[in-house]
């Protein structure tokens, strides 16, 4: 019934089917790219700097999107590229949620003391801003796919516990769990079987809302110089690559990643802003 | 009313700390500073009484505990490389900062707030779906290339900006300051509008959202009804109860400006706080790392809490509940 209300909402599906394109796309980078960006058997650095549409020296290929700095064809850097977006900004997204869930579940059902001791420490995390405490975990962690990572995660999970918390607490008081508890289920059964599956509507808007500021941050961490290595090319890297050339006007080194990325997290943000009106009936005229 | 101020007033305290202690943990375990005041092939007797000298030798709980006893009388330690105290360093800095942060806060309540107000009253017109399509592609657009874009079209493009630095200043009360004449001013439009960009999408949805809720209740259909016109409607009954979230996320905002003011000060070269902690961090310049940590965090828990007091005023709700 979500999906065919979903479904009637025309920026939501296509900003969907634009996202689905986009994954389909990253996920088969290596098929479907003109050129293997990092294998250095294929780049040239005489072709360096090409404008787009320009072709390459044996005229055999086509720069769709010119080339950059050392003789990579843009697009298929940006394919790659978004391929390390996208699994970083979804993959650390998910997991913050999971602990989230833990977290917050296990506050809700416990009640009392563990839940006032770990909503203190949410309320800490959340209180400390978000890009300072990113840029010291990655300062102390160092740079690496993984540490990036857990950096994320550590700096998304508190927004996914308090809001699976807030929505346990109001389930939680609801007869349904009262006459599980008496059956004497087993507290993981009323939790994960009868209180999670009511709580995921909040869930799903934020999860996607944090995937894409997920997304920024890394870009963010990348471009700053901290984060991912340079042989993990993300496309915050890329940007902060072609910064130098802006200057210059050779514009396409930053631009055109910079527009995927605008793209991939424009339609994540479209999609979590329709479902958030979807599952609202207020919102959904 | 005063009770629920204090319990946030102490637990304002115990995020400092905490965040103290996170502070002085984490830049502890990134790096050895040693090797900033004497060359790694030194003699073994140079490098320790270096160590000894900065204290890197003691326990870590009574460097802590030395870091805390002098952080509370003021005296957050000297940068290693530019041997001066870092909080002064930062202090000469943040009004660079805080100039950029102030005109973008003002950007974004001058812009948001009539859009946002005005599409709230009139859902589904051609102004409500250009606002929240902008606002939608603001809180999408990562600054740091939103700031490259404006520089290639203004600097580079057009030419009518500078691309970085901050310009001549002139002085107010003692305080180097940029807005006041028009040289000053070029340098500080691109940065302060990159970032306001962001805030002011932010501000556009929120009071999008709270108009429209507001513009819905019964007492404004009463007014209506009663003849109300249509500028003292919204002056006196409808842009009160707008106000109220919108200031508290404008408030809240500011916080977060301050602190992502970071990325642009880099992009920008603007010599503000931001940017020597990115130059610290990459230079293991841990007493400045350290110190720009627990003034940003201090700033945003002052920020928080004013905005808490600020709520409390402006809703009689709820201080007649918590009386």
């Amino acid at each position: 019934m979500l999906a065919r209300r979903f479904l009637r909402r025309h920026a939501g599906v296509a900003a969907a089917a634009f996202l689905l394109l986009l994954v389909l796309l990253a996920a088969l980078a290596p098929l479907v790219a003109p050129q293997d960006p990092y294998d250095l058997g294929q780049v040239w650095i005489m072709e360096n700097e090409r404008p787009p549409l320009s072709r390459s020296d044996d005229g055999r290929r086509l720069f769709l999107l010119g080339t950059d700095g050392a003789g990579r064809d843009m697009a298929s850097a940006i394919l790659y590229g978004l391929r390390i977006s996208l699994a970083i900004g979804i993959g650390s997204a998910l997991v913050a949620l999971l602990l989230g869930i833990v977290v917050g579940l296990a506050a809700a059902y416990y009640g009392g003391r563990i839940d006032a001791a770990l909503m203190r420490i949410v309320d800490v995390q959340l209180s400390l801003p978000t890009i300072l405490v990113a840029l010291v975990l990655l300062a102390v962690l160092g740079q690496g796919v993984d540490k990036t990572l857990m950096a994320l995660v550590l700096v998304q999970w508190a927004t996914f516990a308090r809001n699976v918390r807030g929505a346990a607490m109001v389930e939680r008081g609801k007869d349904y769990i009262e006459a599980a508890v008496g059956q004497g289920l087993p507290a993981w059964r009323i939790m994960l079987r009868h209180v999670l599956p009511n709580c995921w509507a909040p869930l799903i808007v934020t999860t996607t809302n944090q995937m894409a500021s997920a997304i920024t941050l890394e870009a963010t961490m990348s471009f700053l110089g901290i984060g991912l290595p340079q042989t993990e090319p993300s496309l915050g890297l890329l940007i902060s690559n072609g910064f130098d050339y802006v200057l210059a006007h050779q514009y396409w080194i930053s631009v055109f990643p910079g527009v995927a990325l605008v793209l991939l997290v424009v339609s994540v943000s479209v999609i979590g802003d329709q479902l958030r009106i979807v599952l609202n009936p207020k919102l959904d005229a | 009313m005063f009770d629920m101020l204090a319990r946030r007033a102490l637990q304002s305290a115990l995020v400092v700390l905490v965040m103290s202690v996170l502070a002085f943990a984490g830049i502890h375990l990134v790096g050895d500073p040693v090797y900033l005041l004497v060359p790694p092939d030194a003699p073994q007797a140079e490098i320790a009484r270096a160590t000894r000298q900065m204290g890197l030798d003691l326990p870590l709980h009574q460097q802590y505990g030395r870091f805390l006893w002098n952080a509370v009388h003021g005296d957050l330690g000297n940068s290693f490389i530019f041997n001066r105290p870092a909080l002064a360093l930062i202090f000469e800095r943040m009004p660079a900062t805080l100039e950029l942060a102030v005109f973008a806060l003002l950007l974004s309540a001058a812009i948001g707030i009539p859009f946002g107000m005005w599409s709230g009253m009139h859902p589904g017109s051609a102004v409500q779906k250009i606002a929240m399509g902008f606002s939608i592609l603001g809180v999408s657009v990562p600054v740091f290339w939103l700031g490259l874009i404006l520089i290639m079209l203004f600097s580079v493009s057009l030419g009518w900006l500078p691309s970085g630095g901050r310009g001549p200043t002139t002085s107010l009360f003692g305080i180097e300051v940029s807005f006041l004449g028009w040289d000053g001013l070029r340098f500080m439009l691109l940065p302060a509008c990159t970032l306001a960009l962001h805030n002011i999408a932010l501000v556009m949805r929120i009071t999008e959202a709270s108009t429209r809720e507001v513009a819905g209740q019964e007492y404004v259909r009463f007014a209506r009804a009663k003849g109300v016109g249509p500028l003292r409607l919204v002056w006196r009954h409808i842009a009160p109860n707008v106000m109220i979230p919108v200031v508290t996320v404008l408030g809240l905002e500011f916080a977060h400006l301050i602190a992502f003011s970071l990325v642009t000060e880099t992009i920008f070269a603007w010599p503000g706080m931001g940017k020597l902690i990115i130059d610290s961090l990459l230079q293991l310049d841990r007493p400045v790392v350290v110190a720009y940590l627990m003034v940003v965090l201090l700033l945003y828990v002052l920020i928080n809490f004013v905005v808490d007091v600020l709520y409390l005023l402006l809703d009689p709700r709820l201080r007649a509940r918590s009386a």
